[in-house]
């Protein structure tokens, strides 16, 4: 115990060091005619410079709108309404409209998942590559920029850039589309990379590709990559530390070895097993029960509490607090105190 | 950089048993129903009751509303109310009273003055009267119920054409679709004024209305301007229909109908046309006033009905020659216009904002 | 015919769908080219592939929704014709990918699922209706209460059973599951997979799988067959294909499955192909994977491989593998 300690300590205090990017206990809500939606709840993390930090949660998780809210990119409804998020110490939400706009793109930049819609149609790659590219960095003149946007293409393994540049974006294939949104992004060589669900359209071999590529871009350029997805399989290729969210909530965040190998909240627990077993692949699959949380009704407990087996009485009734595992990693599970309240138990009866 | 609240030295191993803050007993395992309590399912709306409850909070809608059903209301109460008629002279204790000619608005013409000093009760003229001494509010009256009955029916003449043409079209596509169009583009391409001019004096000359008491009452320019709906309006309800039905078409719903078995006419009844009909009512909904403002400025140049029926526009071209002495009533019949045409209007939006699916989320 | 093992057998099935490419010119766009396979009652056969590859228009040809361009779809020993398509409409069904828009939202959950039995007439009176609506929303583990609710009020999971439900109304031998899980969400994709399970071997329909998710596709398939540009590349037993796949194409497409695993998916070296799908439009010529192939040849480029059985049922088109 006292080792592990140590080892947290020391874990804690390295990553301080290290962050680009702190949320602290973010909440965001959308503002529906129906009402409040709480989109994200208290949300916290850490993300580490250079290092790849995959979201993870199935739809309405809030795992994207926690990527909107760091860009300020939020829908019109949505706002951040409590909480921090701390960009090198200053507070992202108190910045002006000057500093935001340095911010976005030059700081941190997102991808999207459809690159088709995040492209103007009406106008040819190099030149919408070339406007990013004017807007922020000091490249003012159209000769410059439109060499830099020939060499960023190269970059990200687009053939034949010169020719590209002057195509329309539905010229291109999905693939394609997703290397220039990539190379658009990464013109002002940001700190922080926020990719939403950057492959769920694009295909198994096409998103190899992609995967590939953002991981020999992050190699090079050192950036720090937030990575939304709902794929497990993309979060363990890709990622050295995972957040699991459910309902707006962390369940449970660690590295990827502590939330696949050591999962220590129902609801990882219960993803886990609901995907095929590679070893062995006609094992029957253990489904979690029950439909996904509607954010409009949310239970006054835990947020998983109707689909959890093992629910206890208490989950119903109160948000779990975040708690440390032994071997460092973070989940906000009650079962977790129950097992606590046990071991000591049992050291008291010795 | 270490600031108090760090985020991640909250939860470390705390010192103090745990046991001794938290209530054991509710660390045993909740029951199914326990669960079940949480997992509710919101309760069950139609898509009608949503869109109803959206456009009940539209203020600007439920102003048209009210304002609809008190002109409605106005329409039908009036005629039992007001002892007046629209065609003919005021009479007071059983006399012809032509020196009621151009009153303003609550004043009394001499005749009914000693009509009623001697105890008579005489009805007040609301709006004035006009220069035939006819009561000018009962005319707006039956103006505005005029002008309201052609802007409704019109509608719904260009609703039925359009949606049938527009259903044929869209739902059999192919070289069908492709002839269907290129008539609505031709129908499309006439000018609709002249079309009008046309059929009123062809009416005229041609058909014999005697026969017919309701067409009588109405007038051939009335007809025409029907036909004239009938003929040309219902090309942009056709296009609009054919092209959500092109878009319905496409989902998977249609195609699942057809998997099981479905015939055409089934998929229609059953799975396009629900699917469109908010479009097609907010739709009509909008070509109400459009119809009711064709129906008065036909009538303004003359061609709308026949006198001495009033529709609004006549009663504003009729008040124009006299617009400078008698400028309220130019006003009053303009006035209802403007309120009708505005309340349809809003609610139109209204009704679009609170059914248009791809408006919803 | 005389009836044999299979329930369905598709000989060279072809579908070309006319596109505009001048002012009067049309030019065949080639989604399926050449398909043959067949399943046994109770089987299920996977179709894998790359969106554009084909493997929807081959479920929807099967079920006449698109009227074939050439081929042959025996069912039950019978072949499949214009004439007794209605008929054979009672045997075999369809499941839809978007549990979204293949719901109509303006009927309620009970005429969804009592649509089949309306179009074919399988009830004598409105009670016999709804106990048989009422049993099928049991057998997909929907609440009976909410039969009378609307198709949006639920979420992709209650909405894909009750497309599985509608499908299972005419209780068919033959379901053709276009992607069914691929709109919902992981957890609640494994409970769709196991009702899968569940009603084959309650029912002992078969099923033809089509999905882009290899995964799935391994777990709930005896059988996998993948498809690359309108084209067959390889068909074999699931476990069979996965352990040994021959076909270049195949190799490549299990190797870029992000397993979700990190220790397996760090270390396990990807095959990553070169380039993209080309369009279906201007396919090349010879086999359509020889663009994006390691092992491509001359050879390759003239002429197109067909399926060699490579034994024990393992079919693989290519000329170097």
């Amino acid at each position: 115990m006292d080792i592990s300690t140590i080892d947290v300590e020391e874990k804690v205090k390295k990553n301080e060091e290290d962050s680009v990017l702190r949320v602290k206990n973010l909440h965001t809500s959308f503002f529906t005619d129906s009402g409040e939606v709480k989109a994200v709840n208290g949300v916290s993390f850490n993300l580490t410079k250079g290092k790849i930090l995959g979201i993870v949660g199935e739809s309405g998780s809030g795992k994207s709108v926690t990527a909107y809210s760091i860009m300020q990119i939020l829908a019109d409804t949505g706002r951040v309404v409590e909480g921090e998020i701390l960009y090198k110490g200053k507070n992202v939400l108190n910045f002006g409209k000057k500093e935001m706009h340095d911010f976005r793109g030059d700081k941190c930049s997102i991808i999207f998942q459809d690159p088709m819609t995040s492209l103007n149609p009406t106008f040819t790659i190099g030149s919408q590559m070339n406007e990013a590219i004017m807007l922020h960095t000091d490249k003012k003149h159209k000769k410059e920029a439109t060499a830099r946007s020939i060499e960023l293409l190269q970059m990200v393994g687009v053939n034949e850039p010169e020719k590209r540049i002057k195509q329309y974006p539905h010229e291109l294939s999905g693939g394609m589309r997703q290397r220039v949104m990539i190379a658009m992004a990464l013109a002002c060589e940001p700190d922080i990379l926020i990719a939403d669900e950057p492959t769920t359209a694009l295909d198994v071999t096409i998103q190899a590709q992609i995967l590939e590529l953002m991981k020999e871009l992050q190699h090079k350029m050192g950036m720090a990559i937030i990575l939304v997805t709902h794929d497990l399989g993309v979060i363990a290729s890709m990622c050295d530390e995972i957040i699991v969210m459910y309902g707006g909530r962390v369940c449970e965040r660690g590295t990827a070895e502590d939330i696949f190998y050591r999962p220590s909240h129902e609801y990882t627990k219960g993803l886990l097993r609901s995907i095929p077993n590679i070893s062995n692949m006609k094992e029957r699959l253990v489904p979690i029960a029950g439909s996904p949380i509607n954010l409009l009704n949310m239970p006054k407990g835990c947020a998983f509490c109707a689909r959890c087996e093992n629910a206890l009485k208490i989950c119903l009734e109160q948000v779990p607090d975040e708690m440390q595992m032994p071997d460092g990693h973070y989940a906000s599970c009650w079962l977790n105190v129950k097992k606590q309240l046990e071991e000591e138990k049992a050291n008291g009866e010795q | 950089m270490a600031t108090e609240n760090n985020v991640n030295d909250l939860p470390l191993p705390k010192k103090n048993p745990l046991s001794l803050q938290i209530d054991l007993s509710k660390f045993e395992k909740a029951t199914d129903e326990e669960k079940k309590q949480q997992d509710v399912m919101s309760e069950s709306t139609t898509f009608f009751k949503d869109g109803m409850r959206k456009l009940m909070k539209n203020p600007l809608a439920v102003g048209s509303i009210i304002v609809l059903i008190l002109i409605i209301l106005m329409m039908i109460v009036t005629p039992h109310v007001v002892p007046y008629t629209y065609s003919q002279i005021i009479t007071v204790d059983g006399k012809r009273d032509t020196g009621a000619k151009n009153l303003k608005p609550f004043q009394y013409s001499k005749m009914e003055q000693a009509y009623i000093a001697k105890g008579g009760k005489v009805f007040p003229h609301v709006m004035g009267t006009d220069e035939l001494s006819r009561d000018y509010f009962v005319r707006v009256v039956y103006g505005t119920r005029v002008s309201f009955m052609v802007g409704v029916f019109a509608s719904l003449i260009v609703g039925i054409i359009g949606v049938l043409y527009g259903s044929i079209s869209g739902y059999s596509g192919g070289k069908t679709d492709m002839i269907m169009m290129r008539i609505v583009d031709i129908i499309y391409s006439l000018p609709d004024l002249l079309v009008i001019i046309l059929l009123s004096v062809v009416f005229k000359e041609t058909l014999d209305f005697s026969k017919v008491p309701i067409l009588q009452k109405l007038g051939a320019n009335m007809v025409s301007m029907f036909l004239v709906f009938g003929l040309l309006y219902w090309v942009g309800m056709a296009r609009l229909v054919r092209g959500q039905i092109l878009t319905i078409k496409e989902n998977e719903y249609v195609l699942a109908a057809r998997a099981i078995g479905a015939r055409p006419n089934r998929i229609i009844w059953h799975h396009i046309l629900p699917n469109c009909i908010s479009v097609i009512i907010i739709s009509i909904a909008l070509e109400i006033p459009s119809a009711i403002f064709t129906e008065s400025y036909l009538s303004f140049i003359g061609l709308g009905v026949a006198l001495p029926m009033p529709s609004l526009g006549a009663l504003a071209s009729d008040a124009r020659s006299g617009m400078q002495s008698y400028p309220l009533k130019l006003v009053f019949p303009a006035l209802m216009i403007v309120l009708i045409v505005l309340a349809f209007n809003l609610l139109g939006d209204g009704l679009r904002d609170a059914f248009d699916p791809k408006l919803r989320k | 015919m005389a009836s044999s093992e299979y329930l369905v057998e598709v000989k060279d099935l072809k579908e070309y769908f006319p596109i505009k490419t001048g002012f009067f010119g049309t030019t065949p766009l080639k989604a399926v080219d050449g398909v043959s396979f067949n399943i046994k009652p109770g089987e299920t056969l996977g179709l894998v592939g790359e969106s554009g590859c084909g493997k929807t228009t081959v479920g929807r040809t099967l079920l006449r929704l698109y009227k074939p361009t050439s081929g042959e779809f025996y069912f039950d020993g019978q072949l499949v014709d214009d004439k007794n398509i209605t008929d054979l409409r009672r045997q075999m069904q369809m499941i839809f990918q978007d549990p979204y828009s293949s719901l109509n939202p303006r009927m309620t959950v009970e005429d969804i699922i009592g649509e089949p039995l309306d179009v074919h007439k399988l009830y004598s009176n409105r009670a016999e209706r709804r106990e048989k609506i009422l049993h099928l929303m049991e057998l997909v583990g929907l609440n009976a209460e909410h039969a009378t609710r609307y198709a949006h009020e639920f979420s992709g999971g209650q909405r894909q059973r009750i497309g599985i439900a509608r499908a299972l109304a005419v209780n068919p031998k033959f379901i053709v599951c276009d992607e069914p899980v691929s709109a919902l969400d992981v957890s609640i994709q494994a409970q769709v997979i196991n009702m899968f399970e569940d009603l084959q071997e309650k029912l002992g329909v078969a099923y033809l799988f089509i999905a882009h998710d290899l995964l799935v596709v391994h777990h709930i398939s005896q059988r996998i067959a993948v498809m690359y540009l309108g084209r067959i590349v390889e068909i074999a037993d699931a476990d069979e294909l996965n352990t040994h796949p021959i076909h270049p194409y195949t190799l490549s497409l299990l190797s870029a499955v992000p397993i979700p695993d990190p220790k397996i998916a760090k270390e396990s070296k990807r095959i990553i192909l070169d380039g993209d799908v080309p369009s279906p439009m201007h396919m090349p010529t010879g086999c359509p994977f020889r663009t994006r192939c390691r092992y491509a040849t001359e050879h390759c480029a003239q002429e197109c491989p067909s399926l060699t059985d490579r034994g024990n049922g393992h079919m693989v088109a290519c000329f170097e593998k």
